[in-house]
């Protein structure tokens, strides 16, 4: 297969598209990377001057909060300056094309686009395209990839549990259409996790996603038995009734996570959300809002995550 | 004009001639094979020696794009790049805009195409009235237009009870119906084969069952009616072997497979390459070897281009937002003779895939080199190569798979009914 297209010739990241492929030892530069920042979000002043002067663009061409946010105060603490676009809005609709878009922006004098988009590859795409010193950050194109949600579960991971080639980790949900699962599971596989395992009915699985190094379950006992880590899915309001399920409350019974349900799991067991949650659909609010859950931390590990990827990138490190 | 080819090594796979001989043509037709025949004077003698001379190819799928997208491509760069494929006779799907639902259309389309005298082309004709899939078209009137078949293209027909009464129909007036077996349902939104490579990169699956299950529905409707159909571009591994039970059965089906299908899998999307985002879309490994397999055995009667010209902005896009499609007519026989390589096949065996069978399906009487015949000739340089470059090519469509490679074989002459219609200089 082709190379990797965000790497370069010396294996050094240009851009961050998808987990796949990235060597061991660039997820834990990343990760220790981020360690450093999280000091810095603990901080009474919370800046450092690493970005001074780049100009970052946030391209979304689907609604986001979250995911926008944390990447706008990331590059703020960096002390870049921050463009927002919601695309999806504004000249999409109007019929000028993607290229175009990204053109006029980078005659802007972009250094960075953090690109969100509802087709897979689409990060890829505007990679390919954009001049060499620019660099394009991946945040989630269609069901493909979302590699810094990817990254920072696993720093939460590594954060509660240490290392990851002795834990069990069980994600469950909607895999089929989730650019977090893939990334997930590429970053758990890459980092050595010997027992991935995904839980979820047929209707919501990839063909051949045994491929990818996981495990396939469809029930909530055997799935989530003596796991360290049970990462769970958002499962999209538009896929509760019709051909994929028959009913939010269905989906809950037999998948929702419960306090009954997580006690298969090991007495120390983390439990993760992307984030939004649809309590009551994939996740029982006495789980979200209990001991285990490290839900809100994800929240705030995010934002170093990314202030370490976007480092990087600009040929920065650590604070 | 007479024209005497000297020294070719002349392959006819209609006869199975494969042997040094000369060619003598006179008035559009081969007049000599061999000897040449009595007071015979060449105005022209085009030395061939090394060269090999095959019928001009036969291709049962190109799209020339008129009328209605000719930003895409025209008639005239098509055709052009037909006679540059070695490419003599092509059949030309309905999806134009409008759609080849009317006599007129159909008259317009062959006139032009006379006009610019560089390939035969054979309309294929409406089966539905704008390929809505509700109402027959006239295909009766339609066939004396010079419809050969007809067809829906890429457009759904998903009321059974209409594909019926159209084979009911065709059947009366023993018109051959050519469908692409696909389940508009279980294809619905997809822009990938389902299986590990969609799962990767995360675009919409096509299930293998969206063609089979579409398939065992249009075998059971022959069965019932007796109609004639050819199934274009297979591309599972169970359509395969679908289509090899029911001619087993004696279904008179016939079927092909495209150069992409034949010699591309999903692996070669790498990473969302627009270039391989075509329809049917590229299936796994398994699949590609059994549609080769099936090829060579005869299952698969033809091998065709599948040409079809997309813009450059239609592809340059994500990959489930492109248009499917890719350019073809110059590269079909550099990509059947490096499947002969492949397959181990005498070059007289896997020209035929792309001359005389496409021919008889299409019931014409060329793609063969005999006395008697339209001079419809290939002339072809078995040693050297095609690079496929988006200069080398005179298809307005540049986007290709094969972009970069370079491929064995190269057309050096091509004549249609006689006279030349291409002619490549040095190397």
């Amino acid at each position: 297969m082709a190379p990797n297209p965000q790497l370069d010739e010396n294996g050094r990241l240009r851009h961050l598209l998808t987990i796949e492929g990235l060597p061991a030892e660039l997820i834990h530069t990343i990760l220790d990377t981020a360690e450093s920042f999280v000091g810095v979000n603990e901080r009474e002043v919370k800046k450092v001057p690493l970005l001074r002067g780049k100009a970052i663009f946030n391209l979304f061409f689907e609604p986001s909060t979250r995911t926008r946010t944390t990447f706008e105060i990331a590059a703020k603490r960096l002390s870049a300056d921050v463009v927002n676009l919601n695309i999806g809005t504004s000249s999409q609709t109007k019929g000028e094309t993607l290229l175009d878009t990204v053109d006029n922006l980078a005659a802007m004098g972009a250094d960075m686009f953090v690109v969100r988009h509802p087709e897979s590859g689409a990060a890829h795409f505007i990679a390919r395209h954009v001049a060499p010193h620019i660099r394009v950050i991946n945040a989630g194109d269609g069901r493909h990839a979302h590699p810094t949600q990817g990254l920072l579960d696993v720093f939460t991971i590594r954060r509660y549990k240490g290392d990851f080639r002795e834990l069990s980790i069980a994600i469950v949900g909607d895999i089929l259409h989730s650019r977090v699962a893939r990334s997930e599971i590429h970053a758990l596989r890459i980092l050595g996790v010997p027992d991935l395992r995904v839980v979820a009915p047929r209707t919501l699985l990839p063909k051949g996603v045994e491929e990818l190094g996981v495990t396939v379950f469809h029930d909530m006992a055997r799935g989530l038995k003596n796991v360290d880590v049970v990462m769970m899915l958002r499962l999209q309001n538009e896929r509760m009734r019709g051909p994929l399920l028959p009913s939010a409350g269905e989906y809950f019974k037999h998948y929702g996570l419960t306090p009954e349900k997580l006690k298969a799991a090991k007495p120390d067991a983390i439990v993760m959300h992307p984030g939004p949650m649809n309590r009551g659909v994939e996740i029982d609010s006495s789980v979200a809002d209990g001991r285990q859950a490290v839900i809100l931390p994800q929240v705030t590990f995010g934002i170093a995550v990314r202030m370490a990827v976007m480092s990087l990138l600009a040929g920065g490190g650590g604070a | 004009m007479k024209i005497h080819i000297k020294g070719a090594r002349v392959i006819d796979p209609a006869s199975g001639f494969d042997g040094v001989a000369d060619l003598f043509i006179a008035a559009g037709h081969i007049v000599g094979l061999g000897a040449a025949p009595e007071g015979f004077h060449a105005n022209r003698v085009i030395e061939a020696t090394g060269l090999v001379a095959c019928p001009g190819l036969v291709d049962l799928s190109a799209r020339l794009r008129e009328p209605g997208f000719e930003y895409k491509a025209t008639l005239e760069s098509e055709l052009q790049a037909a006679a540059a494929g070695g490419v003599t006779s092509l059949a030309c799907p309905p999806d134009t805009d409008p759609p080849l639902d009317e006599p007129g259309l159909i008259e317009m389309l062959r006139y032009r195409a006379r006009s610019l005298n560089l390939a035969r082309v054979h309309p294929l004709g409406a089966l539905t009235q704008k390929l809505a899939g509700e109402r027959l078209a006239e295909m009766a009137v339609l066939r004396e237009a010079g419809c050969v078949a007809f067809s829906q293209a890429e457009a759904p027909l998903t009321d059974t009870q209409v594909l019926l009464r159209a084979m009911e129909y065709a059947a009366t007036f023993d018109l051959p119906i050519w469908l692409r077996p696909q389940d508009p349902h279980l294809a619905r939104d997809g822009v990938a084969h389902d299986g590990a490579v969609a799962s990767r990169l995360g675009l919409r699956a096509i299930p293998a069952c969206a063609e089979t299950v579409a398939l065992s529905t249009i075998l059971l409707l022959v069965r019932a009616t007796g109609a004639r159909v050819h199934l274009c571009r297979l591309s599972t591994r169970q359509g395969v072997e679908m289509v090899r039970r029911a001619r087993h059965d004696g279904l008179p089906v016939t079927c092909d497979v495209s150069i992409h299908h034949l010699h591309l899998c999903d692996e070669d999307i790498g990473w969302f390459d627009t270039h391989c985002r075509l329809t049917p879309p590229l299936r796994g490994r398994e699949d590609r070897a059994a549609l080769a397999a099936g090829l060579k055995e005869g299952t698969i009667d033809a091998l065709c281009s599948d040409h079809t010209p997309v813009d450059d902005d239609a592809k340059q896009l994500p990959f489930g937002e492109a248009e499917p499609g890719a350019t073809g007519l110059e590269l079909l026989l550099p990509l059947t003779l490096r499947w002969a390589q492949e397959a181990g096949l005498p070059l007289v065996e896997a020209l035929a895939r792309v001359t005389s069978i496409p021919a008889r399906i299409l019931g014409i009487p060329h793609g063969r080199l005999a006395v008697g015949a339209a001079a419809d000739i290939c002339l072809f340089d078995p040693e050297g190569t095609t690079r496929v470059t988006p200069q080398s090519l005179r298809s307005q469509g540049k986007n290709t798979p094969f972009l970069g490679q370079t491929l064995p074989g190269r057309v050096r002459m091509t004549l249609m009914d006689g006279h030349v219609v291409f002619e490549q200089g040095g190397p």
